[in-house]
């Protein structure tokens, strides 16, 4: 939609040093720095590009990181539905208080969000010890590693579905449940095709975070090479080792991975604008 | 039937609730909100509680952690002030004129939401570096931004910038046409317009975009390490100085600024609040 043509605007003059300004600071801060990690991972020409790509480290780095990918997508889904259903769909006391919880991870530290858990799993923490002697390893290992992408992805699919399904009412489920439908029938021939685009809006910027979470997973992750580092922190070992076209190389996959979600997301945004929560409020 | 079997199975359950499913849902919700978020969160304040006060206040206030609070906090500060004043302009151009690639270059505007952390750092850092594209155009001047204080401050603008330009565009692109002529026609000037119209108008969303901005930047991390040097009681941000303490086996150490990050953080929420609440306010009185 382009902008509709105003009465009142500024001299041609201020609107050029306007625009300039804008692409200016736009060009410093976001094309320089993606056109610096392909320039960079390229420098080589193209086959060390592709030697980066496809050595042991960084398979076992994208298997890990699919694998955490999986698992915590699906699960905020999963939350993401239940909690949507429960907050937009009926009233109760508190509910404020929840969706104000819910949206907790995204105001906290990605550092902090590690440390919780190694505060709770770890070693010195309240229940290290129990499950060392019983051999079960969290910290430093796989399991730490999805659970924190789990934390620092949990609010994406609710906060897409709220104001979504809040703003559709329950006149459509209750006709549903009138006419003799059960719920989960009702739910799945009403509600989700009325939401199924703003669920996979959210679903699609939760998968974002969960491939390219960083800070937490550094925490908890011990950066053993080829066991418990996902792409990210693969990206971080082969920078720090001064790989650095092996470093861009593997983050130009990120880098991939950001635009199609981009252009995933804005598709989404201009042909299903009505069907979307995030621009009606 | 169905409805005998319901009073069969939970007799408690409220007969003019047309909807099944609150249960289960709101079951689940919470079951999962408090395993994965709230009772980890609260090993945190459970471990510096069981630190005693003198303790929290020994580690968690120390000099080091002073100068990393300060540089976490003042950077994000100056970072939300540029993103605020930038923002604005982008938001502004974006919203108002036509341009060839405007809508591209809207949607690219939400990179540093989508870029992980990871690459945004070692590209900035790459960027800055004295031999890089801009550090080296930097260099002659004497100017140092990789490795020093202002590239923390460069990866906190760009780690910013979405928030402010996404929540003043569409209050930009809702404000009344009408309001500006009936200015104009007053004999208003142009800039008189924009100060006594359009700013008011824009404020509570532009303060709620720099607080965003600040709270996102004061709890960054992966994006600043790389660029920042990380000298200690110099360009050493506080999430840093936590990972440094783990790996110390300084749990105390770690919990105890983290504590203090996250009350900040508790603080910050808040506030947001309040200003989305103000900005509502604002947005019925008119």
């Amino acid at each position: 939609m382009p902008p509709h043509r105003r009465p009142v605007t500024e001299p041609r003059w201020m609107r050029v040093t306007l625009c300039l300004l804008a692409l200016g600071f736009l060009t410093l801060f976001l094309a320089l720095p993606l056109a610096a990690v392909l320039g960079q991972a390229l420098a080589r020409g193209v086959e060390p590009f592709a030697a980066a790509l496809v050595t042991p480290d960084t398979m076992a780095a994208i298997r890990l990181t699919l694998l955490t990918a999986a698992i915590a997508v699906p699960l905020n889904l999963v939350f993401g539905l239940a909690a949507a259903w429960a907050i937009a769909k009926f009233r109760f006391p508190l509910r404020g208080l929840l969706v104000t919880l819910i949206d907790l991870p995204f105001s906290v530290s990605p550092v902090v969000s590690g440390l919780i858990y190694v505060l709770m799993f770890g070693l010195q923490g309240w229940l290290g010890p129990t499950l060392a002697a019983h051999g079960i390893k969290i910290i430093f290992a796989v399991p730490g590693i999805v659970l924190a992408t789990i934390f620092v992805t949990l609010p994406f699919v609710a906060r897409e579905l709220i104001p979504l399904m809040e703003a559709q009412g329950r006149e459509e489920e209750e006709a549903a449940i009138v006419l003799g439908a059960g719920g989960w029938r009702t739910f799945l021939l009403v509600t989700l095709p009325n939401i199924k685009w703003g669920l996979l809006y959210g679903v699609l910027l939760c998968n974002a975070r969960a491939m390219g979470e960083f800070g937490a997973v550094s925490v908890v992750s011990g950066h053993i090479r080829g066991m418990t580092t996902t792409i990210p922190l693969h990206v971080e070992i082969l920078y720090n080792e001064y790989d650095f076209v092996g470093a861009f190389a593997v983050a130009s996959l990120l880098a991939l991975l950001a635009l199609v979600t981009l252009a995933a997301k804005t598709f989404l945004e201009w042909v299903h604008r009505d069907e979307l929560a995030a621009h009606t409020r | 039937m169905s409805g005998a079997r319901v009073a069969l199975w939970r007799p408690w359950a409220r007969r003019r609730e047309a909807l099944p499913g609150f249960g289960l849902a709101m079951g689940l919700t919470l079951a999962i909100l408090c395993l994965v978020v709230l009772i980890p969160l609260s090993a945190v304040f459970a471990m510096s509680a069981g630190m005693g006060w003198e303790r929290f206040v020994a580690v968690g206030f120390e000099p080091r952690v002073m100068a990393a609070y300060r540089l976490s906090f003042g950077g994000a500060l100056l970072a939300a002030a540029i993103n605020g004043l930038a923002g604005l302009v982008v938001a502004w151009v974006l919203v108002r004129y036509d341009f060839p690639g405007r809508r591209m270059i809207d949607a690219m505007v939400d990179l540093p939401f989508a870029l992980p952390t990871a690459v945004a750092g070692i590209a900035l850092t790459t960027l800055y570096a004295p031999t890089g594209w801009l550090g080296g155009l930097l260099e002659p001047w004497g100017i140092k931004v990789a490795y020093t204080p202002v590239g923390v401050v460069v990866a906190m603008v760009f780690i910013g910038l979405p928030f402010v330009v996404r929540t003043v565009e569409p209050v930009l692109e809702e404000l009344d046409d009408e309001l500006e002529e009936a200015a104009e026609s007053l004999g208003a000037s142009r800039w008189q317009t924009v100060r006594m119209v359009i700013v008011p108008a824009i404020l509570p969303a532009l303060t709620t975009g720099m607080a965003l901005a600040f709270a996102r930047g004061v709890g960054e991390y992966g994006s600043v390490i790389f660029i920042a040097g990380n000298l200690p009681g110099i360009s050493e941000i506080a999430p840093l100085l936590i990972v440094t303490r783990l790996e110390q086996y300084d749990t105390a150490g770690a919990t105890a600024i983290a504590t203090v990050m996250l009350v900040l953080s508790f603080v910050l929420l808040l506030l947001i609040n309040l200003l989305q609440r103000w900005r509502a306010a604002r947005h019925t009185a008119d």
